[in-house]
């Protein structure tokens, strides 16, 4: 069994409420961070555990908090990303409806860190019911003293506030999420600045991810040397996984970084295999927008090593032969499932959600859809191939935010890896048609493991 | 687009209004702009959409310009510039719902209302449309249900006809 830091209590009854959560040992951290330790401690702290943001980006948390800018007399601010619309993703919504106070705790604990007498959890508006228990999870905090005017008699102040969102997957991008939080449409910001120098209100401002934020309790409670002991290298700690597609067992799981990729999918203690007895064709291991992988490939990397879950073992290849640990949003495809008609399912995901500031992303990703959709549905040549290639090639790093790579690296990823299927779609067009995905082409997903 | 052939003339109620007030006070003083996306959320969970009229008198309320309040509800997907049915099915159509069935379950939805995508049934009490992830991947096909945006998950062609016939008899027996 892994280690659990996040979810070790997730099966007790009433952890959401603040009397359990206390009783499991929750706001231990507030206690020691507020009443033992300096900001700097704490921030300190964080750095030595190595914790990488859990968002996607994977940029060390502590190395983030020490660029925040300190001026004199201007508030700071703690922004938590709660905009999880990561198409494989999520981790973030499970947290916050299981375990609130886990959150609370975190902001608490970071905001004393950062020198943040005010702190916002961006929520994705679709969220309602999560929004309503994140703030009544903030309320009793505040009613027990942990939140607001002198916490624990210390002369620090903290207040928390929740901020819908309005369904905008570009919102998960920071500079679009404070745009949002002004009160204005999500289009991202030109960086430099960055929201550590100018941030909310043109104030200096950390953006974290929910689970960021979570995992820095057990860091105070444990020490950061602690937690990072617990992984492989430079991915240290623990790693909300969520699970989804044909698997036996799709949900969220709590991994110790370093778990063989080929054991998530397979061992019973996670994912329990391929659901209904197929084989495994592809994976898409962080989120919809890092490169899907052919089976061979994400149990092994390109020189016959395991692959493991973290950021490095992901990463190994680069994007030729390996993917990203991303949001860690795992989505996996049972050997019926058809590449090209998913790609085409998430362009279109990518052309609805882009802002449109940008004409690479605005106009490529609606240009992707449409090639994407002829070709599945039976109606492509061979030359759309090359210019879906072109296509993605000419938005990737043309655009001020990530959406842009978002958007072109699944294409190209399933072009990479899957080229013979979008020949076989455009040479089988009535097939195509009906939905005869003709799979047998397709030489090497892996067997199902029999236990 | 914005709606005005139905541009209803609204009247906030001093509840909303004092609700409108909470939000505001969550901000800095001159920084009341932040209240938008909470305050249309709270309109739009009082008159089911967003008339041009309510948005006007958010505007004002706010202090700031009518159409910085029309580029923030255009922008948003959550946010209804149509009248709706009482109740509007939304279903997750993105990959990971879709590998576990979200298409059948959109078909199914459309048959058993008879309505296509956007539009309302006769009776004023379904419309549905298919949404992009809506973060539940791992129990998919999902669906919601606003304003209180309630969840249904590792949904069945059964278990909509389900949810659909009980959402009948709860307006029957509201009406």
């Amino acid at each position: 069994m892994g280690r659990k830091l996040l979810l070790e209590h997730i099966h007790v009854p009433g952890i959401n409420t603040l009397a359990v959560y206390r009783e499991k040992g929750g706001y231990r951290a507030v206690e020691k961070a507020l009443k033992t330790m300096s900001p700097e401690d704490v921030v300190e702290e964080v750095k030595k555990s190595g914790l990488r943001g859990r968002g996607g980006a994977g940029f060390p948390t502590g190395m983030k908090w020490s660029f925040l800018a300190k001026p004199e007399g201007v508030p700071r601010y703690l922004v938590c990303n709660g905009d999880e619309s990561e198409p494989g993703t999520f981790k973030d919504r499970y947290l916050m409806n299981n375990i609130p106070h886990a959150l609370i705790e975190g902001m608490i604990v970071s905001s004393y860190a950062l020198g943040a007498n005010t702190s916002y959890i961006y929520i994705r508006g679709e969220m309602m019911p999560q929004i309503r228990i994140i703030e009544n999870a903030i309320q009793e905090a505040k009613a027990a003293g942990w939140l607001g005017k002198n916490i624990l008699g210390t002369g620090y102040d903290l207040e928390i506030y929740v901020q819908p969102g309005g369904g905008a997957y570009i919102c998960g991008e920071e500079t679009a999420l404070l745009e949002s939080l002004e009160g204005k449409r999500g289009n991202p910001r030109i960086k430099p600045p960055f929201p550590a120098v100018a941030g909310l209100y043109g104030c200096p401002t950390v953006v974290n991810n929910v689970e960021s934020i979570a995992a820095t309790v057990p860091i105070v409670n444990d020490g950061g040397e602690e937690y990072a002991k617990i992984g492989i290298e430079r991915s240290t700690g623990t790693k909300l996984i969520s699970a989804s597609g044909n698997l036996v067992k799709p949900g969220v799981y709590e991994i110790e970084m370093g778990l063989p990729v080929e054991e998530f999918i397979f061992s019973d203690e996670y994912c329990g295999g391929i659901a209904n007895g197929k084989r495994l064709k592809a994976v898409v291991a962080g989120g919809s927008s890092v490169p899907i992988l052919p089976a061979n490939l994400i149990t092994k990397t390109i020189n016959g090593n395991p692959r493991l879950m973290t950021y490095e073992s992901l990463a190994d290849g680069g994007f030729v032969s390996g993917t990203a640990m991303g949001s860690g949003g795992f989505i996996a495809f049972d050997e019926d499932q058809c590449i090209v008609r998913n790609t085409w399912n998430y362009t279109r995901f990518y052309r609805h959600e882009s802002c449109g500031q940008c004409s690479p992303c605005r106009e490529g990703t609606g240009w992707m859809e449409k090639l994407l959709y002829k070709i599945e549905s039976g109606n492509g040549s061979l030359a759309d191939i090359d210019l879906l290639w072109d296509i993605q090639r000419r938005i990737e790093g043309n655009t001020i935010c990530p959406l842009g790579d978002a958007a072109a690296w699944p294409v190209a990823a399933a072009i990479r890896h899957f080229r013979d299927e979008f020949e076989w779609h455009i040479l089988n067009p009535g097939e195509s048609q009906q939905r005869n995905y003709g799979l047998a082409h397709y030489a090497d997903p892996l067997e199902p493991v029999t236990q | 687009m914005l709606s005005v052939k139905e541009n209803l003339i609204v009247e906030f109620s001093v509840e909303l209004l004092n609700k409108f007030s909470d939000v505001v006070s969550r901000y800095p003083g001159d920084k009341q702009k932040s209240a938008l996306l909470p305050i249309l959320h709270l309109v739009q969970e009082e008159y089911g959409w967003l008339s041009v009229d309510a948005m006007d008198k958010v505007a004002l309320f706010l202090n700031i310009q009518p159409i910085e309040v029309y580029e923030v509800a255009t922008f948003y997907t959550m946010f209804l510039l149509q009248p709706q049915g009482k109740y509007l099915l939304e279903v997750c159509r993105t990959g990971p719902c879709c590998l576990v069935g979200a298409e059948k379950i959109m078909t199914h939805i459309e048959n058993k209302l008879g309505v296509k995508e956007g539009e309302v049934t006769s009776d004023g009490l379904f419309s549905w449309r298919g949404v992009e992830c809506l973060a539940a991947c791992g129990f998919g096909p999902v669906l919601q249900i606003g304003p209180s945006y309630t969840f249904y998950e590792n949904l069945t062609e059964e278990s909509v006809d389900k949810l659909i016939n009980e959402l009948k008899d709860k307006a029957k027996s509201e009406a």
